[in-house]
């Protein structure tokens, strides 16, 4: 099984393409609201994503108060 | 079908094949054209469901019952990017009960859930083959109308939800009913009880979709799948959709009452005004 970090390069590179960005652009610590401007349904757009890719199923409420990839890759880690 | 005004514009178009009608409205425009009726969501920024879109749905249905005997498909999608349709116009529903006495308000939900199960059970015993052809967000009212129909065709990046626990409500617009009628009771709990969003594939795991497809390909498969229909004996199809497909009226009467009665509570009222006031990034997290 992947480890950690794996996974969360893997969601850098995944929402860098799904939001059309440089990947250099994505901090894994800082808040992805922020930096992509984005809102509550783009962020269910890139779970879809991120669940059609690792096949996992995430509950979207275990997203709250989730703003940062590191910690978003840690809830996807728990599932595979 | 493009809009231009708030104005319907109908345009009766014979061909060498056959009469083909079409009408735009401000919300949705419909098409009847080789035996398949088309209706397309067009209502900024996602099909919400308000007061202006269940008066153009039922005009909708009335238009349906005269074209359903030159058709056999009804497919129903959206034009809007973010989905299908996000549900109720929950906007419109706060500011109007708030400008309301209280009772005044709870006879206009009343009012409102009434037509629209009128409209989505003539849309859900319509005698022909309906098909949902959805993407994106297909939350709540949306779903409902979904569910109306016999078949969901989904695009893989379309995400499924009943949110209203978050608001203090029930569905209303016929939503359990018809998850109970499509699916075991522990997946209803599930989806009824957490709330929460579910992808297309989950949606075909558990049965509520037939077909996942690329992204921005369900209507293109809705079509395939209406052009195959078209082979079907017409009255073979409208008694086995009788048999099978009951439509749970009674189940429908008690989900009105109940939400009507949860519509008074402060807990709705206090839901409703955090979800349109929030500026917050996922405002539809409780």
């Amino acid at each position: 099984m992947q480890n950690a970090e794996q996974t969360l390069d893997e969601i850098l590179t995944l929402a860098a393409a799904h939001f059309k960005v440089p990947c250099e652009k994505l901090s894994p610590d800082e808040d992805f609201f922020k930096t992509l401007g984005i809102d509550s349904l783009q962020t269910l757009d890139l779970l879809t994503k991120l669940e059609n890719h690792f096949h996992v199923e995430l509950p979207d409420y275990e997203l709250q108060g989730v703003s940062d990839f590191r910690t978003l890759a840690g809830k996807i880690q728990a599932r595979l | 079908m493009p809009v231009t005004t708030k104005e319907s514009k109908v345009q009766e178009v014979k061909s060498e094949r056959g009469s083909a009608t079409a009408c735009a409205k401000s919300t949705l425009a419909w098409t009847l054209s080789e035996g398949v009726i088309e209706l397309a969501l067009h209502r900024a920024p996602c099909n919400e469901l308000g007061s202006t879109s269940l008066g153009e749905l039922e005009e909708f249905v009335t238009a349906l019952e005269r074209m359903q005997d030159d058709a056999h498909a009804l497919i129903i999608y959206s034009e809007m990017t973010p989905g299908f349709c996000a549900g109720a116009d929950l906007r419109e529903l706060y500011l109007r009960s708030e400008a309301m006495e209280k009772a005044e308000a709870a006879k206009g939900v009343r009012d409102f859930l009434e037509r629209i199960h009128r409209v989505f059970n003539v849309i859900d015993g319509a005698p022909l083959t309906t098909i949902a052809a959805v993407h994106g967000v297909t939350f709540g009212g949306g779903f409902e109308l979904a569910l109306t129909c016999d078949l969901i065709i989904s695009d893989k990046m379309a995400r499924f939800c009943f949110p209203e626990l978050r608001l203090g409500l029930i569905p209303g617009f016929g939503g359990i009913p018809r998850l109970k009628r499509d699916l075991g009771n522990a997946v209803v709990r599930d989806l009824l009880l957490t709330g929460r969003s579910f992808n297309a594939n989950k949606a075909q795991q558990i049965g509520l979709v037939s077909q996942v497809v690329g992204e921005g390909e369900a209507l293109r498969a809705a079509r395939a799948t209406a052009a195959q229909l078209k082979k079907f004996d017409h009255a073979t199809v409208v008694a086995a959709k009788r048999f099978i497909k009951p439509i749970p009226h009674e189940e429908l009467r008690q989900e009105i009452d109940l939400f009507c009665e949860l519509f008074g509570s402060p807990a709705v009222e206090a839901g409703l005004r955090r979800f349109v006031e929030n500026t917050d990034a996922q405002p539809y997290l409780p």
